[in-house]
């Protein structure tokens, strides 16, 4: 498996560290309801099939990037750095 | 059929002719006491004990492909019980226990064998932590023995101790510990439930759940509607979606774990060993082949097969700690979809729908489960109480921060 990250091309899977669905993109705030929490830290979609999750370019350009892909064929859709998404 | 010693040579004089199927075939029915969704290890132990244990005999485990065919005929086999948190400590002896008697139980061969596992440890630190480990085990009731280098050296000869990046401190011995013949586990208690009158139907999806009033009524499948009164979730690697069936979203994230195994070789490896600092762990089966694995590959994946990287990691480690192994041949290697949940514990409780339970989450750990899992779910559900072995596996613990965090290593589904 290989990740085109935006900023320094196609790259072997291993030069990456994986974190999690993107849900944790959507951190609470501290005071919020521990529902919001609960679901932040614990429950998951977990499709069978297209995902969107977090990935760190640890040996790369240390951005954190998050990949559209699919978890039945593996097959990678999309790779765009956190730091630009549009919300 | 009842198997013995003497059913094999009388069955061997004659040419084999007098056998009969393990279990029968039959088509679904219209209406069940209790459908058991997935035809897995903790599915087929279920069936059994409700019946066994409760009388509850108007039971179907509806399974979309075949009995065996999911991770219980997928795992590398490990049974022990060497928890150390209240909640899983209890859970995992009992499951030990019934274990030491399944055989007889089940008039079937499962294989169990209590060879021993050896956990390395490689450092002071690491060696407090066993040693408290131990101590937890034997509270329990179970076995365990703390080896310094030259204990471990006399189990384990063949070990490198002096390879230099994680040097051979000693290691935690559980003598009950060993492993057993997977498939032979679910066939086991496939045939067990059905001659008890439990329907095993395969080739049977279940593709949505009938909910009326908050009250489960029957499950849709690709054999027709099937009505039940209670209906048990237990499909592992699948939670998520059958779960989404009933509106609910799980604390799980569905993972790849591959294994590999070798070519027959003569007795080599007599215990199970765990090498946690380097991801591998490994067994010889009593076919002769190296059954051995490490880490999950990391990343969410329903695919039942593995990236290499992995691959390569779990051989590397496979010949730092023991490279007499280097020139055996890898004839398989497989993957099984993970149930991981956000704190490495299972999953055996009701659900928000009357009449709708719940058994997941049960990470790589769930073959030594297998009878425990059964017989909590079956108490479960015959009585509405929690068996006290399973109290702590509540769905509700995530939500009010009571999580079994055996490692330690916080809420990220792939680090348990
Ligand atoms: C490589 C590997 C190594 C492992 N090693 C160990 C080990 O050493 N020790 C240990 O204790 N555990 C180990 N495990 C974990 C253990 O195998 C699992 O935790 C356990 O088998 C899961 O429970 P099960 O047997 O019920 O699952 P499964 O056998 O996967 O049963 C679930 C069943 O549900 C069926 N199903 C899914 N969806 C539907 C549907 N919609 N309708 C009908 N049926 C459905 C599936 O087809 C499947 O047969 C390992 C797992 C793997 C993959
Ligand atoms: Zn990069």
């Amino acid at each position: 498996m290989r990740l085109t990250c935006p900023l320094c091309g196609e790259r072997d899977r291993r030069e990456f560290y994986y974190y999690g669905a993107e849900d944790f993109l959507r951190r609470p705030e501290a005071e919020a309801p521990l529902a919001d929490w609960d679901n932040y830290l614990h429950l998951r979609d977990n499709p069978a099939g297209v995902t969107r999750d977090l990935w760190y370019h640890e040996a790369g350009c240390s951005q954190w990037l998050l990949v559209t892909r699919n978890t039945v064929t593996h097959e990678i859709s999309g790779v765009e750095l956190v730091a630009e998404r549009k919300a | 059929m009842r198997y013995s010693g003497l059913k094999v040579i009388t069955e061997g004089l004659f040419g084999n002719k007098g056998w009969t199927p393990a279990w029968r075939d039959p088509a679904p029915k219209a209406e069940y006491d209790v459908v058991i969704i997935g035809g897995g290890g903790h599915g087929l132990s279920t069936a059994y004990y409700l019946a066994k244990n409760h009388g509850i005999t108007n039971v179907a485990v509806l399974e979309k492909g075949y009995l065996g065919g999911g991770n219980v005929g997928r795992n590398t086999t490990i049974v022990r019980a060497n928890y150390f948190l209240p909640g899983n400590s209890e859970f995992y002896s009992h499951s030990l226990k019934l274990w030491e008697g399944l055989e007889a139980d089940l008039n079937y061969n499962v294989m169990h064998s209590q060879r021993g596992l050896i956990n390395l440890f490689h450092s002071d630190g690491q060696r407090d932590a066993f040693a408290r480990r131990g101590n937890a085990m034997i509270n329990q009731g179970d076995d365990a023995v703390l080896l310094d280098r030259e204990g471990v050296r006399e189990h384990l000869p063949y070990l490198d101790f002096e390879q230099t990046r994680f040097p051979i401190y000693g290691g935690l011995l559980h003598p009950r510990g060993g492993s057993a013949r997977h498939d032979a586990v679910a066939w086991g208690y496939a045939r067990g439930a059905d001659r008890r009158g439990v329907d095993l139907i395969q080739n049977c999806e279940v593709t949505g759940i009938d909910i009326e009033n908050g009250v489960v009524r029957g499950v849709q499948t690709t054999r027709g509607a099937i009505r039940a009164k209670k209906v048990a979730i237990v499909v592992a690697g699948r939670s998520s979606q059958v779960a989404a069936m009933a509106g609910m979203r799980l604390p799980i994230e569905s993972h790849v774990l591959q294994a590999f195994v070798t070519e027959g070789l003569k007795p080599v490896i007599n215990h199970v060993v765990s090498f946690g600092m380097g991801h591998f762990y490994i067994s010889q089966s009593d076919k002769g082949g190296l059954v051995f694995g490490g880490d999950l590959d990391f990343y969410a994946s329903y695919a039942a097969r593995g990236n290499l990287p992995m691959v390569e990691h779990v051989m590397e480690a496979g010949m730092t700690l023991m490279p007499m192994i280097g020139r055996a041949k890898v004839l398989r290697s497989w993957g099984g979809i993970m149930d991981m949940s956000p704190d490495g514990s299972p999953v055996i409780d009701k659900t928000h729908v009357e009449g709708l339970f719940l058994d997941c989450g049960w990470n790589y750990g769930g073959f030594k489960a297998v009878p425990a899992s059964g017989w909590c779910m079956a108490h479960l559900m015959a009585t509405g109480e929690s068996h006290e072995v399973a109290r702590k596996f509540r769905l509700d613990r995530f939500a009010t921060g009571h999580l079994l965090d055996e490692e330690g290593t916080g809420s990220q589904h792939n680090l348990h």
